[in-house]
C-alpha cells in the first residue's frame, strides 16, 4: 500500500493511498455525485483539466469495458475516490478500475475523507489541487497546487477536439433511452427519408450525443472546433450541433464566431459548453460557479411544459441574464441582436438558466446534458425536438 | 421559485379517510405506523379533516392527537362501511396501510361502498391497484410496454395447474394472488412438491389463484422506490440491491443501498423500466416499489412484482435516504406536484430530485425461528422473517458489520460458528471443516452470512462460493477482506501479534466492534476501548465520527441532524448546548419486542420536546417512527451497543439516558452505561437490577411480605432436579434474563426437566437456569403502573382470558378485569403501589401476578415501560408513556395532574396475533413461550362484543352458527359444560369426541360424536376441510396428546377457522357470539370514547 496525498490551493491536505498511475497531477478539483457512471465521467473531454472526486463510496465495483466510452480516451486528470473496488464483478467488466487508470495513466487516490473533501469544496469553491504519489510533502504540493494555471481563460476545448472531419454512424444500439426488451420502442431513424445531415462542432463531444443524434435518424459528421462556418455551410447541412467540453467558453471566442453566422440559417442544437457559447454569441455575460455542477440528480422544469426533468449535469460555467430569472414573469424575453430569447430550462436547486430558447430562430440550447451518459434519460425528447425542427425548417 | 404557478392542493375534498394495517405480523409492521403517521401529520397540515381506522393500539398513528377521528376497530369490510356511513369522508388514501388497506379499499370499492357514498379512492385508484396486483393484468401490461416478466400462468386448481407446468418447468415458484409477505408462496423443483404447494397457495390467496412462474432462482434482485406526481414528473428515491439473489423474499433479504453492481447504462435501463411501469399502471400520485430480476450473465432484466402503495421497502428507502416518501405520497394524494414541495433536509431544494447518497446501507432481517421449533428454516419466496436492522456506514464493509452488531443477537462481527476465531485450530480436519461448511451453504437460511466467513477462513474460493449461493462475487469480496483483516488481528499464544495502531484504526473503519477485535486480540471490548481512546504516547485517540445523512451527497448543507458514525477524518455532529437527553430505542422488532416499545421511545421524545429538552434518538429499526427525522430533535441511527452508545454520549454529552422505554435492549445497558459514568434517568439501574435478579427481587419480596410462587435458582442439572423435586411439579422453567419467554417450558416431572435441561439449554454458574412453581389454573393479571417516587397511581389492571402459564405477550386480556372480584383486584393494586414504593420507581412499572383460589401471587415486576402501555393509554386515555417521561425529569404526578384513573364504562380487550400461518408443522398451542408479533385492540361497552371485536381484528369472525366442536382434557371438562350450553342455547349444534362428548351428554347436553384422528374415518379434520364446523374448542394435557391433536388445530388455523386452545378463551369466545347475537355492532372513535374525560 503506498500513500499518496492530496493538496489543495488553499492549503488543505488530505492523505490517502496511492490508486492508478504512479505520479503527480494537478487540476481543478471537482466533486461529483453521481453513483454510477464512473467510466463515463473519465472518459467525457468536458473532464479535461480537471480531478474528479466521486462521492459515492465504492467506486470501480463494475469495472470497466470497451462500450461505456464517451471519446475515444480517458482525459479527467486526476480521481479521487474513498475506496477503489479491489475486484470488479459485472457481466460486462473487461479490467479493474485501478489497471485502467494505471493504463490511462490516471493519477489517483483512495481511502480518505471523500466527503469532507465534498464539503470543504462546496464551501470554499473548486480551486487547483495536486495529488501526488511520489513527493508526500503537504508544503511543496500546496505550492504546487497554488501556482498551477486555472481554467478560467484556458482554451481546453483546443486540446480535446477531433484533428479532422469524421462521420459518425453508431447509433444506441443496445441502450437506448427508455429501452425496452423487445425492440417495440426503440428509436428507429427516419423510416424510409433521408436522414437529416447534422455537422457537430468539436469542443470535446460526447460520443452518446452522437449516438442519440443516430436514433433520431441523422447522419453525423463531427468537426474540428475551428472549422469556420462557410466550410459548415458547404457541408449542406440540415442542422448543427454545437457540443458540450471542458472549461471556458470565453477562451473559445472563435466558436461564438462560427455560432454567429449559422444562427438562424440552419436549426442549431447547443448542449453543455455549445450552450454556454450561444449565450456568449448573443451577447449575453457566462460565468463560474462556485463547484459547478456534476450530478446525475438535478431537477431541470422545462418552463414551457412545467414539467420536471431528472437531469444529468456537468458545467463549471452558467449562462448569465441581465436581469435575474423573475419565475413571476416566466415569458419576459430578452432581446439581442438575433432576436428575443427566452429562458426554456430552468434549475429547480439554484435557479440557474438551464436552457434557452431563440424565439425568432430555430435554437435549441441546454446547458445539462440531454444525451444522459451517465445519468437519467428524461431528457431524450429533446433530440426529437431538434429533428422535428430541422423537419420543420425543411417545410 | 414559480409561485403563481403553484398547483393548489385539493380543496374539493375536506375529509380523508385513512387504513392502517392493522396487527403486526410477519410482512406488515411498524413500517405502516411510520407510513400512517407520516400521512397523518401532513394531511392535517394541510388542513385536510383525517379520520383513521386501525385495530392497532399500539401504534403512534392511533394517538387521539393524529387524526380528528380516530377507530381502533377491527379492519373489516362491514366496519370500515360503518366508518364511512358516519363520518362521510370525501376520499380515501388506501395507499399508506400495506395490503390490508389496499385490499380493504378495493373491497370496499367492489361492494360498492365507495360509490353509494360518494368517496374517492386518492393515491391510486381500484384500477391500478388491480393492474398491479392482478397477476394477469400485470403480466399484460408488462408486455405491452415491452417489458419481461418471467413466463407464468395464472390458474385456479390444481389440475389447471398441471396443464400449465409444462411450458414453465422446473423449479417454478408458486404465488398466490393478493397476500402479502408472500404468504403461501413456494418454490417447487418437482411435481409432488407443485402439487403440494399449489394446493396450499389456493387455500391462501383470498380470491383463490395462483400465479405459477418460472424460476429465476439465482438471479441478481433489485428493487426501485419510485414516485410519480399529478402533473406526471417521476422520481427514482433509490435503488437497492439484494444481497440474497431471487428465491428469497426480499423481506428476509440482506438488501444494500444505493446499488453497487450495475453500471450507469445497466440501472438507467432499470429507471426508464420504473418510469415506464408506474406511468403503464397508473399509479397517479404517491409511491411504489418495483421488483427486478436481472439474469447475472446476460444482464437479461424481468421485472418481478410492483406495489402501488408505500412498503417496507419503501421505508427503509426513505430512512437509507432521507427523503420521507410516506409524507410527500400523501401531499401528492392532495394534489401537490413534487416541485412545490420542499425537502425538508436542506431546506433549499425540491422534493422533485432523486437522491444521491455517500455512504452504504446495509439491512439485515432479523428471525426468530428458535420460537417455532419444527419450522422449516429454509429462505424462500415466503417471507419468515419478524424484523430487521438497518446500518449505515461509509463502506459496505462497515455498514455489514453495524448491521450485524444491531441484531441483537449477541454476535459483535462476523463470529465463526465452527470454532475457527482464534485462527484454525492446529488439530481441526480443514477437509472436514470444509465439508460441514459446504453443506450449510447448500440452501440459503438466517446463518448464511457467518458461514460464508467460515467459508473464507478455510479458503474456499469466491468463485465456489459464488456458485453455490449465487451472492454476487463483489459481496463475496467484501466479506474476503472483513475476514483477511480478522487474519492480521488474531493474536493468540502460540502466536500473538501485537494490535499496532495503525491496524487497530483499520479494524475501526471496516466497521469492527471493539468487542470483536478484543475476541480476536484476546482482550475484552472494555480494554481495547480504553487502548482505543487512550493510546500510548504519539498516537491520535481512534474516535467515532458522525456523518449527516442529507439526500445530496454534501451538495447541499444538512439542516437535519440524521447521523451515522464511521472513522473518518471530519465529524459534522456539531453537538449544541442545549439540555438535552438521549433516548435508546428498541432495536429491531422480535417477538417479545416490537411496536409498543417504539410507540413508548416516541412518547418520551414528544414529552421531552414538551418540556423544552433537546431530544436525542438512538435506533437502528428502519420500520419505525421514532428513526423518523422529526420525531426528535436529532437522530442517530446506529446499533444498540454499549460501545455505539457510549461514542454517542462522549460527543453530545446529555443530561442524561432514557432506557426505560425500548424494551429490554436498552435496559441491558443500563449497569454498563451507569458505570461507564452515564447518568440513567428515571428508575435506578440498582432497582432495575433489583427486580431483574431473582434472588434480590425474593428477598424484595419478603421484605414486603408478598407471595410468590415457590422457586429456585439451578447452576446445574443436578441442582435442578433437586430444587424442582422441593419445588413440586409441575415447574416453568426458564434461562435468566430473557425477553419473550426463550426457551421456557412448564415441566411436569423429572425426566421432562432433565430432557430440558440437557437440550434446551445450558446452565452453568454464569448461565442459571430459573425454576418456579407453576400455578395451574391461575388467573393472570398485569399491571401498568406510574410512579414519581412519592405517589403511585396504577394505570391500568388487565385480567388475562388465557390462564396463568401462557405468556402474559400471548394471552388476550380485558381492562378493566372482567372476572375478578373487587378485593382482589383491590389487593393487586395495593401490592402493585409496595412494590413501586420499595424499588423508588421514577416512570413506568409493570407487574405480573397469578390469582387463585383469591390469592395473589407477585409472578414478575419490570421497572420499565411495557408491551400493555399503548394499551392502557388509550384504554383509559392518558398518554402513560408522555406522563412517565415527564416524571423522570422531575415533575411530580400532582404537578401534571395525573394522581388517579378516571372511572369508564368502555371495556377493551387486546388480542395476540401469531404467525403460525408462516410455518408450516408448527403447533398453534399457546404456552410460557411468546410466539406472537402483534396484537389488535377491540372495545365496546360490554366485555363480549370487545372481545368479538378483538377476534374480528385479529383476523377471526366469531361464527354466528353452525357446528361447535369441542374435545377437552378431563380437569376443563366442567368448564366445557359451561360453554356447550351457552352455545346450545345459541342454536349451535354440538360435536365433541368420546370422553368430551359422553361427559356433556351425561350433563344433558345434546352432543354428537366424531372420531378423532386416529379413530378412523370420517374424523374430524374430515369434518373441518368439509367446512361443517364453524368454531373448535380443544384443549390437551399431555405431550403424547398434543401431538396427538395437533393436526385439528392445523387444519382449523388453514381453513381460518376461530379456535380455542383453552376453556376460558373459549368462554370468552362465547360470551363474544352471545353479544353479537344479541345486538349488532356498533362503533365509536377514541375522540369519543374519551370526551368526557378531557381536563
Amino acid at each position: 500500500m503506498r500513500k499518496a496525498i492530496l493538496a489543495l490551493a488553499d492549503g488543505t491536505v488530505f492523505e490517502g493511498r496511492a490508486l492508478g498511475f504512479p505520479g503527480e497531477t494537478v487540476g481543478e478539483l471537482v466533486f461529483n455525485t453521481s453513483m454510477t457512471g464512473y467510466q463515463e465521467i473519465l472518459t467525457d473531454p468536458s473532464y479535461k483539466g480537471q480531478i474528479v472526486t466521486m462521492t459515492c463510496p465504492h467506486i470501480g465495483n463494475y469495472g470497466v469495458n470497451q462500450s461505456d466510452v464517451e471519446s475515444r480516451r480517458t482525459w479527467a486528470d486526476g480521481f479521487v475516490v474513498k475506496e477503489s473496488s479491489r475486484r470488479p464483478s459485472n457481466w460486462r467488466a473487461e479490467l479493474g478500475l485501478s489497471e485502467y487508470l494505471a493504463e490511462s495513466r490516471i493519477v489517483g487516490i483512495e481511502g480518505l475523507d471523500t466527503r469532507a473533501l465534498t464539503r470543504h469544496l462546496r464551501d470554499g469553491g473548486c480551486q487547483q489541487a495536486v495529488i501526488s504519489h511520489v513527493d508526500l510533502d503537504p508544503k511543496r504540493a500546496t505550492e504546487k497546487a497554488r501556482t498551477a494555471p486555472g481554467i478560467v481563460g484556458r482554451d481546453l476545448a483546443a486540446t480535446v477536439t477531433c484533428a479532422a472531419p469524421y462521420e459518425w454512424t453508431e447509433g444506441s444500439g443496445a441502450w437506448p433511452p427508455e429501452a425496452t426488451t423487445n425492440g417495440d420502442h426503440r428509436p428507429s431513424g427516419r423510416a424510409g427519408q433521408r436522414p437529416f445531415r447534422v455537422v457537430v462542432y468539436d469542443f470535446g463531444v460526447k460520443q452518446n450525443i452522437l449516438r442519440r443524434l443516430v436514433d433520431v435518424g441523422c447522419a453525423v459528421t463531427v468537426v474540428p472546433a475551428s472549422t469556420n462556418a462557410e466550410a459548415v455551410k458547404a457541408m449542406h447541412p440540415d442542422g448543427i450541433m454545437f457540443s458540450n467540453g471542458p472549461g471556458d467558453p470565453e477562451a473559445v471566442p472563435y466558436a461564438a464566431e462560427s455560432l454567429r453566422q449559422l444562427i438562424g440559417w440552419r436549426p442549431l442544437l447547443c448542449i453543455c459548453l455549445g450552450h454556454q457559447i450561444l449565450g456568449l454569441a448573443l451577447g449575453l455575460k457566462t460565468y463560474k460557479l462556485t463547484f459547478g455542477h456534476h450530478a446525475g440528480n438535478h431537477p431541470v422544469m422545462d418552463l414551457r411544459t412545467r414539467k420536471v426533468e431528472i437531469t444529468a449535469q456537468n458545467h463549471n460555467f452558467a449562462v448569465q441574464l441581465p436581469q435575474p430569472f423573475d419565475p413571476a414573469k416566466p415569458a419576459a424575453t430578452v432581446d439581442t441582436k438575433f432576436g428575443r430569447v427566452a429562458v426554456s430550462h430552468l434549475s429547480l436547486n439554484d435557479g440557474s438558466v438551464e436552457g434557452l430558447a431563440c424565439l425568432d430562430h430555430p435554437v435549441l440550447s441546454l446547458q445539462y446534458h440531454p444525451e444522459a451518459s451517465p445519468g437519467p434519460h428524461d431528457s431524450a425528447y429533446l433530440f426529437r425536438q431538434f429533428a422535428q425542427m430541422m423537419e420543420t425548417h425543411h417545410a | 421559485m414559480a409561485d403563481s404557478y403553484c398547483m393548489p392542493k385539493r380543496t374539493d375534498i375536506k375529509s380523508i379517510l385513512l387504513i392502517g394495517s392493522g396487527p403486526i405480523v410477519i410482512g406488515q409492521a411498524c413500517e405502516f405506523d411510520y407510513s400512517g403517521t407520516q400521512a397523518c401529520k401532513a394531511l392535517k397540515e394541510e388542513g385536510y379533516r383525517v379520520v383513521l381506522i386501525n385495530s392497532n393500539p399500539a401504534t403512534i398513528m392511533t394517538d387521539p392527537e393524529l387524526a380528528d377521528r380516530t377507530y381502533i376497530e377491527p379492519i373489516t369490510l362491514d366496519v370500515v362501511e360503518q366508518v364511512i356511513e358516519r363520518e362521510r369522508p370525501d376520499a380515501l388514501l388506501p395507499t399508506m396501510g400495506g395490503q390490508t388497506a389496499l385490499n380493504t379499499a378495493i373491497g370496499l370499492a367492489k361492494r360498492g361502498t365507495l360509490a353509494k357514498y360518494g368517496v374517492q379512492l386518492i393515491g391510486a385508484s381500484a384500477e391500478a391497484i388491480h393492474k398491479a396486483e392482478d397477476r394477469n393484468a400485470f403480466r399484460e401490461a408488462m408486455w405491452k410496454i415491452g417489458l419481461k416478466v418471467p413466463n407464468s400462468a395464472v390458474v385456479r386448481s390444481v389440475l389447471d395447474a398441471k396443464d400449465q407446468i409444462g411450458d414453465i418447468g422446473f423449479p417454478a415458484i408458486v404465488r398466490p394472488s393478493f397476500t402479502m409477505g408472500g404468504t403461501g408462496g413456494n418454490i417447487a423443483y418437482n411435481i409432488e412438491e407443485f402439487e403440494r404447494h399449489i394446493e396450499w397457495g389456493l387455500a391462501m390467496s383470498p380470491v383463490g389463484e395462483v400465479l405459477i412462474e418460472q424460476s429465476v432462482i439465482g438471479w441478481k434482485e433489485f428493487e426501485l422506490e419510485v414516485m410519480r406526481d399529478i402533473k406526471d414528473n417521476v422520481v427514482i428515491v433509490c435503488p437497492i440491491e439484494n444481497f440474497d439473489p431471487m428465491g428469497i423474499h426480499t423481506g428476509d433479504s440482506i438488501t444494500v443501498a444505493p446499488a453497487m453492481t450495475l453500471t450507469d447504462k445497466e440501472y438507467q435501463m432499470m429507471r426508464d423500466a420504473a418510469v415506464r411501469i408506474i406511468r403503464e399502471i397508473g399509479v397517479d400520485t404517491g409511491g411504489s416499489n418495483i421488483q427486478f430480476g436481472l439474469h447475472p450473465d446476460t444482464g437479461e432484466m424481468v421485472v418481478i412484482e410492483m406495489n402501488p402503495r408505500v412498503s417496507r421497502s419503501s421505508a427503509l428507502a426513505s430512512k437509507a435516504t432521507g427523503f420521507p416518501i410516506a409524507k410527500i405520497a400523501a401531499k401528492l394524494a392532495v394534489g401537490y406536484t413534487l416541485d412545490e414541495i420542499t425537502n425538508d433536509i436542506t431546506r433549499v431544494t425540491k422534493a422533485s430530485f432523486e437522491p444521491t447518497i455517500d455512504y452504504v446501507v446495509v439491512k439485515i432481517p432479523r428471525f426468530t425461528f428458535e420460537k417455532f421449533p419444527g419450522a422449516d428454516p429454509t429462505l424462500t419466496t415466503q417471507m419468515k422473517s419478524v424484523g430487521e436492522a438497518m446500518a449505515i456506514g461509509r463502506t459496505f464493509k462497515e455498514a455489514l458489520q453495524k448491521a450485524v452488531r444491531s441484531m441483537e443477537i449477541d454476535r459483535y462481527g462476523l463470529v465463526s460458528l465452527v470454532g475457527l476465531d482464534r485462527g484454525i485450530p492446529a488439530a481441526a480436519d480443514r477437509e472436514e471443516l470444509a465439508a460441514k461448511v459446504r453443506d450449510r451453504l447448500r440452501c440459503p437460511h438466517p446463518d448464511r452470512l457467518w458461514h460464508l466467513a467460515d467459508a473464507m477462513r478455510l479458503g474456499l474460493p469466491t468463485e465456489e462460493l459464488y456458485q453455490r449461493t449465487n451472492i454476487d462475487p463483489w459481496f463475496l469480496e467484501q466479506i474476503r477482506e472483513i475476514v483477511a483483516c480478522e487474519d492480521r488481528l488474531v493474536s493468540f499464544p502460540p502466536h500473538p501479534a501485537p494490535l499496532t495502531h495503525d491496524l487497530l484504526h483499520e479494524a475501526k473503519q471496516l466497521g469492527f466492534s471493539d468487542e470483536r477485535i478484543g475476541q480476536l486480540n484476546g482482550m475484552d471490548g472494555k480494554t481495547l476501548r480504553e487502548r482505543r481512546l487512550n493510546p500510548p504516547v504519539e498516537a491520535e485517540a481512534i474516535r467515532a465520527t458522525y456523518k449527516r445523512v442529507d439526500t445530496c451527497a454534501a451538495e447541499f448543507e444538512a439542516k437535519t441532524p440524521y447521523l451515522y458514525s464511521t472513522y473518518e477524518r471530519e465529524c459534522e455532529a456539531a453537538p449544541t448546548r442545549k439540555k438535552k437527553v438521549v433516548i435508546l430505542g428498541g432495536g429491531p422488532n422480535r417477538i417479545g419486542q416490537g411496536i409498543e416499545f417504539d410507540y413508548c421511545c416516541v412518547h418520551a421524545a414528544f414529552a421531552l420536546r414538551e418540556e423544552g429538552y433537546e431530544t436525542i434518538m438512538v435506533n437502528c429499526n428502519p420500520e419505525t417512527v421514532s428513526t423518523d427525522y422529526d420525531t426528535s430533535d436529532r437522530l442517530y441511527f446506529e446499533p444498540l451497543t454499549q460501545e455505539d452508545v457510549l461514542n454517542i454520549i462522549r460527543v453530545e454529552q446529555p443530561l442524561g439516558v432514557v432506557v426505560q422505554f425500548g424494551g429490554q435492549t436498552p435496559l441491558k445497558l443500563a449497569l454498563p452505561l451507569a458505570q461507564a459514568g452515564v447518568t440513567i434517568l428515571g428508575t435506578s439501574p440498582d432497582a432495575i437490577d433489583r427486580a431483574e435478579d431473582r434472588e434480590r427481587f425474593r428477598d424484595l419480596l419478603e421484605k414486603l411480605k408478598l407471595r410468590q410462587p415457590d422457586s429456585g435458582i439451578a447452576r446445574s442439572v443436578e441442582e435442578a432436579v433437586q430444587r424442582a423435586a422441593a419445588i413440586r411439579y409441575p415447574v416453568m422453567v426458564r434461562p435468566s434474563y430473557v425477553l419473550g419467554g426463550r426457551a421456557m417450558r412448564i415441566v411436569y416431572d423429572e425426566a421432562g426437566l432433565r430432557s430440558y435441561m440437557t437440550s434446551a439449554v445450558t446452565a452453568s454458574p454464569n448461565h442459571p437456569v430459573l425454576i418456579d412453581k407453576y400455578l395451574e389454573d391461575a388467573i393472570e393479571v398485569d399491571v401498568d403502573a406510574l410512579s414519581d417516587g412519592r405517589q403511585v397511581v396504577v394505570a391500568g389492571i388487565m385480567e388475562h382470558i388465557e390462564e396463568a402459564g401462557v405468556h402474559s405477550g400471548d394471552s388476550a386480556c380485558s381492562l378493566p378485569p372482567y372476572t375478578l372480584g373487587s378485593a382482589v383486584v383491590e389487593e393487586i393494586r395495593r401490592q402493585t403501589t409496595a412494590l413501586a414504593v420499595e424499588l423508588g420507581v421514577i416512570g413506568l412499572m409493570n407487574a405480573q401476578f397469578a390469582v387463585r383460589d383469591e390469592k395473589v401471587f407477585v409472578l414478575e415486576v419490570n421497572p420499565r415501560g411495557s408491551r400493555t402501555v399503548p394499551f392502557v393509554s388509550k384504554t383509559i386515555g392518558v398518554p402513560l408513556a408522555k406522563l412517565a417521561m415527564k416524571v423522570m425529569m422531575g415533575k411530580t404526578l400532582h404537578e401534571l395532574g395525573f394522581t388517579a384513573t378516571r372511572p369508564f364504562q368502555h371495556v377493551a380487550v387486546k388480542e395476540a396475533v401469531f404467525p403460525f400461518m408462516k410455518f408450516a408443522g408448527v403447533d398453534v398451542l399457546l404456552g410460557p413461550e411468546m410466539r406472537s408479533t402483534g396484537e389488535v385492540m377491540g372495545v365496546d361497552g360490554d366485555f363480549g362484543w370487545a372481545f368479538a371485536k378483538s377476534q374480528a381484528g385479529a383476523g377471526v369472525a366469531l361464527p354466528r352458527g353452525g357446528t361447535v366442536f369441542l374435545s377437552v382434557k378431563d380437569q376443563d371438562k366442567p368448564a366445557a359444560l359451561d360453554v356447550a350450553r351457552r352455545l346450545q342455547r345459541l342454536r349451535f349444534t354440538i360435536e365433541a369426541t368420546s370422553g368430551t362428548a359422553a361427559y356433556l351428554r351425561d350433563q344433558g347436553v345434546e352432543v354428537q360424536t366424531v372420531n378423532k384422528v386416529n379413530e378412523g374415518r370420517p374424523h374430524i379434520v374430515d369434518h373441518i376441510k368439509n367446512g361443517e364446523i364453524s368454531l373448535v374448542i380443544n384443549t390437551v394435557g399431555s405431550e403424547a396428546s398434543q401431538a396427538d391433536s395437533a393436526s385439528i388445530r392445523r387444519e382449523a388455523l388453514q381453513k381460518g377457522l376461530p379456535y380455542y386452545t383453552t376453556m376460558r378463551g373459549a368462554l370468552a369466545a362465547a360470551l363474544g357470539i352471545e353479544a353479537s347475537l344479541r345486538k349488532a355492532l356498533t362503533i365509536r372513535s377514541l375522540q369519543e370514547y374519551h370526551a368526557r374525560r378531557e381536563c
